[in-house]
């Protein structure tokens, strides 16, 4: 069966202020697929997340999200566009002052119509979901760093979104949360068939998730291999390619 | 059988046997948009039907996420309630695999953080409070202790720190203080006028701006304005520091916060808050003049002279040196309270509130003394 491109970018200009970080980009993410976007340090990927999830706008290019420009429209599109996706920040960006529960039903409570009683049933579900049934009531503070991270995936992940958005998932946790977290990542894209657009760097990770990938690179500011990592570990043409995935040195 | 129903992107069919069994024919997506109408519906048809047994086929559910699993839910418990029976009938794979995958464990009913009794909160501010005082004891003589060591060792102190903090406390507030200065005077003439030109007594509508702004109001006002933009800012500027680990970062390069973070603000503070109570001065007198030259026929050169009789040398420094006491104390403050500060954002702004109501706290305590002190002293 043939997918849809639920994103495409094409020929996407992102900067700050006269500085182009990347310049003349273009690529498609499918319906239902994990996406990694990945590169050195400094080459670019938060920015171009940034720019997918509408914070910033671009200096030139198009970027449209399941059919909407998100770089060019009104605010009723925009909003709408927004109700479309998800985001879980490097820090997860729990609300402190608020119990975990809170955190997750707060987005449930402002966009549907559910009971009190149903929507405590939902946060129970969604926690239970990411395995963090028991910390309802518990504050951001109280739990540890890679719960923090799946309490903000519930909470991304809130209004069931077409898609989700991950800036650095791995980043601060040990080799088991993250391979936990890998885990929650591929089991939603299966049963909810989310679209999950990830940014990182972590290799395990990327073998783990990702049906393709594409990487970034701050030299040529732009894209410099596309596809399936495992492919591209041993068949780019690029040495700087297949050395990032055999974690080699260039010199 | 009963016609469809439309509900967002789903419809359901509804079949009903003569001994109470009811079959729910769903069809389409069940999903965050129609989640909450079907379960509506379907309460109220529980209630109104009371079905000895309910079945849902979802042969043409195309999609059902945990919204969809949230409504199978709430129809079993609403069956049970009724002390009926629930039934599945038709669930696709993936459906069921929705279902299986995230039926509710037993976890603890949610509770909204509620503030403590009245007892607890007291006995909480009884001990916030013998912390708080303990911890400004030994602030005060961190700070004391900072500014030792940079008195004898003057090249500790950072220069660029200081000159900037001179500029964000003094130079960027001079606007401000100037023209509510400004028109505290005209406010003040024009007020007093109103009274003194019943007795023809216009010309002391000087004495009386000039001799309250520079002894009082004029120290009092630049004070409160600073506590505003620069104490707050400094509460807020080490908080976020302080939250971030970068107050540890510095402990740890063995640094001392104190005379790293605390010094550069009280040097600047001490030495821009008396010229901008200068100006301040200067500005209300001038918004007096304008009242005076405009409203009460004075000439600008008589209502000069008329200040410089009535001021005194030292009502002038009294005013400087009050100004410079408030100094230390905003900024004292500002810095104690960022210090304090633990957790996260709100807390942050809870020191930034503090800081402010502390700092005018104080200053009007210390005026009151000075007051006091000066009337003994006369």
């Amino acid at each position: 069966m043939e997918k849809n491109n639920i994103i495409e970018v094409r020929d996407l200009v992102v900067g700050y202020g006269a500085d182009t970080v990347l310049e003349n980009i273009s690529f498609d993410v499918e319906e239902g697929e994990i996406f990694i976007v990945l590169g050195g340090s400094g080459c670019g990927k938060s920015t171009l997340l940034k720019h997918l999830i509408g914070l910033i706008k671009p200096i030139s290019g198009r970027i449209r999200i399941d059919g909407d420009d998100i770089s060019d429209c009104d605010e009723a599109t925009f909003k709408k566009i927004l109700r479309k996706i998800g985001v879980l920040y490097q820090s997860a960006a729990l609300f402190g002052s608020m119990t975990i529960a809170e955190n997750v039903s707060l987005p449930i409570k402002e966009y549907t119509d559910l009971s009190h009683k149903s929507l405590e049933t939902l946060v129970k579900m969604k926690l239970k979901m990411v395995n963090l049934n028991g910390y309802e009531n518990h504050l951001p503070s109280e739990i540890s760093g890679g719960m923090r991270k799946r309490a903000g995936l519930a909470r991304a992940m809130a209004l069931n979104p077409k898609i989700l958005f991950f800036d650095e998932p791995s980043a601060g946790l040990d080799p088991v949360s993250s391979v936990e977290l890998d885990n929650l990542i591929i089991h939603l894209n299966k049963s909810l068939g989310t679209t999950m657009v990830i940014v990182t760097h972590e290799l395990q990770s990327i073998f783990n998730v990702a049906h393709r990938v594409i990487m970034l690179d701050n030299k040529t500011k732009g894209i410099i291999a596309e596809g399936n990592p495992k492919y591209l570990k041993d068949h780019s043409d690029d040495p700087f390619v297949r050395n990032f995935f055999n974690r080699k040195s260039e010199h | 059988m009963e016609s469809f129903k439309d509900l967002s992107s789903c419809r359901y069919e509804i079949s009903e046997s003569n001994d109470g069994e009811m079959i729910i024919y769903l069809e389409g997506r069940i999903d965050a948009d129609n989640a909450s109408s079907l379960i509506e519906s379907f309460g109220s048809l529980i209630r109104d039907r009371s079905p000895v047994s309910l079945v849902l086929d979802l042969k043409k559910v195309t999609y059902l996420d945990d919204f969809g699993a949230l409504v199978l839910v709430e129809l079993r418990d609403m069956m049970a309630d009724a002390k009926g029976e629930f039934n599945l009938k038709n669930a696709r794979e993936e459906v069921l695999f929705v279902i299986d995958s995230e039926a509710i464990a037993e976890s603890p009913k949610l509770i909204k953080i509620r503030p403590p009794s009245m007892f607890v909160r007291f006995g909480d501010a009884i001990l916030k409070y013998v912390s708080d005082v303990k911890y400004l004891i030994s602030f005060v003589g961190s700070v004391c202790l900072a500014f030792t060591y940079t008195f004898f060792h003057p090249k500790s102190l950072r220069m660029d720190d200081t000159f900037l903090y001179m500029q964000k406390t003094g130079v960027d507030a001079l606007p401000i203080v100037g023209m509510i200065s400004f028109l505290m005077g005209l406010i003040m003439a024009f007020m007093s006028s109103i009274q003194l030109q019943m007795f023809g007594a216009n010309i002391y509508v000087a004495s009386l701006v000039s001799l309250a702004m520079t002894r009082e109001l004029g120290p009092i006002m630049t004070a409160i304005i600073v506590a505003g933009r620069s104490g707050s800012s400094f509460a807020s500027e080490i908080g976020t520091m302080k939250i971030s680990e970068e107050v540890d970062a510095l402990f740890t390069m063995g640094f001392d916060p104190t005379r790293y973070l605390v010094v550069p603000k009280i040097m600047a503070s001490v030495f821009v808050v008396p010229i901008l109570t200068l100006f301040s001065d200067i500005f209300a007198i001038l918004g007096g003049l304008t009242v005076g030259v405009f409203m009460l026929d004075l000439t600008a050169n008589a209502y000069i002279l008329q200040t410089l009789k009535t001021l005194s040398l030292f009502d002038f420094f009294l005013g400087i040196f009050k100004s410079g006491v408030f100094a230390i104390l905003i900024s004292w403050i500002g810095c104690l309270r960022g210090f304090r500060v633990k957790g996260g954002a709100a807390s942050v702004g809870q020191a930034t509130t503090s800081a402010v109501v502390s700092s005018i706290f104080l200053i009007i305590f210390f005026d009151s003394l000075f007051a006091v002190t000066l009337r003994y002293l006369k």
